[in-house]
């Protein structure tokens, strides 16, 4: 049945036609967004009211939150390693997205080379960082054969362990944004600018960087808010002292104190949207996001 | 802002650039005076940007040499050789305002911040945008676009401005408006300009003079004139304007010229070279130089004559346009300025066509 039949059965005259077109793109959305609210949306709202509801209605759970030494250590822990995590891919980062940008017959290998942890489990790249960097694992043999260290170093289950894992494991949220970025960047421009006068370092300060800052603006949401809720990493490759918010929920969960457990979700996912809120307003996540205008 | 006599002179001396092999310039040396509108001329490929772009900076020449007011300028990174330069696409920055933009090359140069609002202004004026400084480049249409690019490209006073098909992008009529205003900027400013462009009529309105380039070397160089009514080769002569060509036999010179048979009647040209009886050559003609005998000459027809059938009459409104065939085939065509008063021909119809001898060239 052609385009023009099908409005003129359902609503007869031009305008109903009209707003039949308009409805297209909501039809094209609604069972995805159906899909989201029946098994997503339901069970998180679900989930969080058990904090306010458990045994009755009470904001106890967040007062004794606001009290927990413990829970404070863990929660500035956490964004600790989120901000380590996110400099960490950030300063990795740029500089291999300018190298995809600007890679031209090399480009599929880089990718490839960019995206092959990508494909391997998170599972399977923090075991590996365990026997990496175990107290007989590669990096302290290796350091020791070149005399170097007179015995292993301690890096599994401290801190670092957890960031060169983490940076690892998220650099390419990092890279593939900017880089996309950087691509768009018309190269005239960065010609048009020595011409003017502006040398390499000139040319990267005042024209490069900023206009892959929507790139880069995309790049640190991604990461920070993917390793605030960072958790099988953390938990392979940290020590004890090296808890996060996620690792804290699993530990209640466990212990099946739901109504905790739940009430630190609440904050873990608050934290997170005052974070994509904080950048929606100072840059604008539209304009992070907008990855292809030209 | 006049800066009369402030042009820098250009030497390139066999110039050459090679891309694995193949070679984008192959040895172009063209003298530019102090305060000359250089036209780099050529179809795609010809290597009339390469050329621009190693003057620029953008690329470094494989051999040979380019002397800036008598320095080598080879050896010097682009953002140290002090040239405007305006690109097809314009090249604005996106992220910076109009006055940020014309503002970049003094910010480069360390000029203070009330000095530098003082000149982006002049330079606005100077393109005729006066006011237009706090908009963002995209508000602005694709001619005020290319004339902001304009400001920041003389903004700094260079010396040497190079443009790479500056008007391309836009539609003619304000391609036409955007060349008187060139034209004017450069009597203005009084620097020299190296303008790239595959549209002739653009070169012949604004240079004073033409290299006309052809696969990486350059046909021939001169003002537009000269190319126009003295091309040296078959390619200026069809590239430059539209030419008939006339295969001719030499037979013998006479008072400086060469007399040549073709298509059966005698022919005079004007040559350079000492052609040999005997040789086989080709003839140049321009279309709207060639007049029907009997199409109301004012003065006695010139020399050159040719018996012709009309093939194909077409009325373009200021002119009509004919094509003819000669005895031995050769197709020809003639441009006659149309008027109510001239009899229009049809196909069939035999005539006799005439033309000077300073219009025929042999090629």
């Amino acid at each position: 049945m052609s385009e023009a039949i099908a409005p003129a059965l359902l609503a007869p005259g031009r305008t109903a036609g009209m707003n039949w077109r308009r409805l297209v793109p909501l039809l094209l959305v609604a069972p995805l967004v159906l899909f989201m609210l029946a098994l997503y949306a339901l069970p998180v709202l679900a989930m969080l009211s058990r904090s306010l509801l458990e045994p009755a209605p009470t904001l106890a759970h967040y007062a004794e939150l606001a009290g927990d030494e413990v829970f404070h250590r863990i929660f500035t822990n956490t964004l600790w390693t989120t901000l380590v995590v996110t400099a960490g891919t950030l300063v990795l980062g740029y500089p291999v997205a300018m190298g995809l940008a600007r890679a031209r017959t090399l480009l599929p290998l880089l990718l490839i080379i960019v995206l092959l942890p990508f494909w391997t489990s998170v599972l399977v790249r923090s075991y590996a960082w365990m026997v990496l960097l175990g107290r007989h694992g590669l990096v302290n043999e290796a350091l020791l054969a070149m005399g170097m260290l007179d015995r292993p170093l301690r890096i599994l289950n401290t801190p670092l362990a957890v960031h060169i894992a983490m940076v690892h494991i998220l650099l390419p949220y990092m890279i593939l944004p900017i880089a996309n970025a950087l691509r768009q960047i018309d190269p005239s421009l960065a010609r048009a600018a020595a011409g003017l006068g502006a040398g390499p370092w000139a040319v990267f300060r005042q024209v490069t960087l900023p206009l892959s800052m929507p790139g880069v603006m995309a790049g640190i949401l991604l990461v920070f808010v993917l390793s605030l809720g960072f958790y099988i990493t953390p938990a392979l490759v940290g020590g004890p002292r090296d808890m996060t918010l996620s690792m804290l929920i699993a530990q209640r969960v466990e212990q099946l104190d739901w109504a905790y457990a739940a009430t630190l979700s609440a904050v873990l996912l608050a934290t997170a949207l005052v974070i994509i809120a904080i950048f929606q307003r100072a840059f604008g996540v539209g304009t992070a996001f907008r990855m292809s205008a030209r | 802002m006049t800066l009369a006599g402030r042009g820098a002179s250009v030497a390139l001396n066999s110039l050459e650039k090679r891309y694995e092999g193949f070679g984008a310039v192959r040895g172009v040396s063209i003298d530019i005076r102090s305060g000359e509108f250089l036209t780099l001329l050529g179809p795609s490929g010809s290597g009339k940007t390469t050329t621009l772009m190693m003057i620029a900076g953008f690329e470094t020449p494989s051999a040979g040499d380019i002397a800036i007011d008598g320095r080598s300028v080879v050896a010097l990174p682009a953002h140290r050789r002090n040239i405007g330069m305006v690109f097809q696409n314009y090249a604005l920055f996106p992220h910076l305002t109009v006055a940020e933009n014309i503002g970049f090359p003094l910010k480069q140069r360390g000029v203070a911040k009330a000095e530098r609002a003082r000149l982006v202004e002049e330079a606005l004026e100077l393109v005729r945008l006066p006011g237009y400084g706090t908009r963002q480049p995209r508000q602005l249409s694709g001619g005020q676009q290319q004339r902001v690019a304009l400001a920041r490209a003389i903004v700094f006073k260079p010396r040497l401005l190079l443009m790479d098909e500056p008007l391309g992008a836009l539609d003619k009529q304000l391609r036409e408006s955007l060349q008187l205003e060139m034209r004017r900027l450069h009597a203005d400013l009084g620097i020299t300009f190296i303008y790239v462009t595959h549209d002739q009529e653009e070169a012949l309105t604004m240079s004073d003079r033409i290299a006309v380039m052809h696969e990486g070397r350059v046909a021939q160089i001169g003002p537009p004139e000269e190319l126009y009514d003295r091309p040296e080769n078959r390619f200026v002569a069809a590239f430059i304007g539209e030419s008939n060509f006339l295969p001719a036999t030499v037979r013998g010179r006479e008072e400086g010229h060469v007399v040549a048979e073709c298509a059966g009647s005698l022919v005079r040209a004007t040559c350079t070279t000492n052609p040999a009886p005997g040789e086989s050559v080709t003839l140049a003609a321009r279309p709207e130089r060639l007049r029907f005998v009997d199409g109301g000459w004012p003065a006695p027809p010139p020399a050159n004559r040719l018996a012709v059938t009309v093939t194909e009459a077409v009325f373009v409104g200021e002119r009509c346009r004919y094509v003819l065939r000669t005895g031995d085939g050769t197709s020809l065509v003639l441009k006659e300025p149309s008027s109510a008063a001239t009899r229009r021909r049809v196909a069939g119809e035999t005539a006799e066509v005439a033309w000077s001898v300073a219009d025929t060239i042999l090629v």
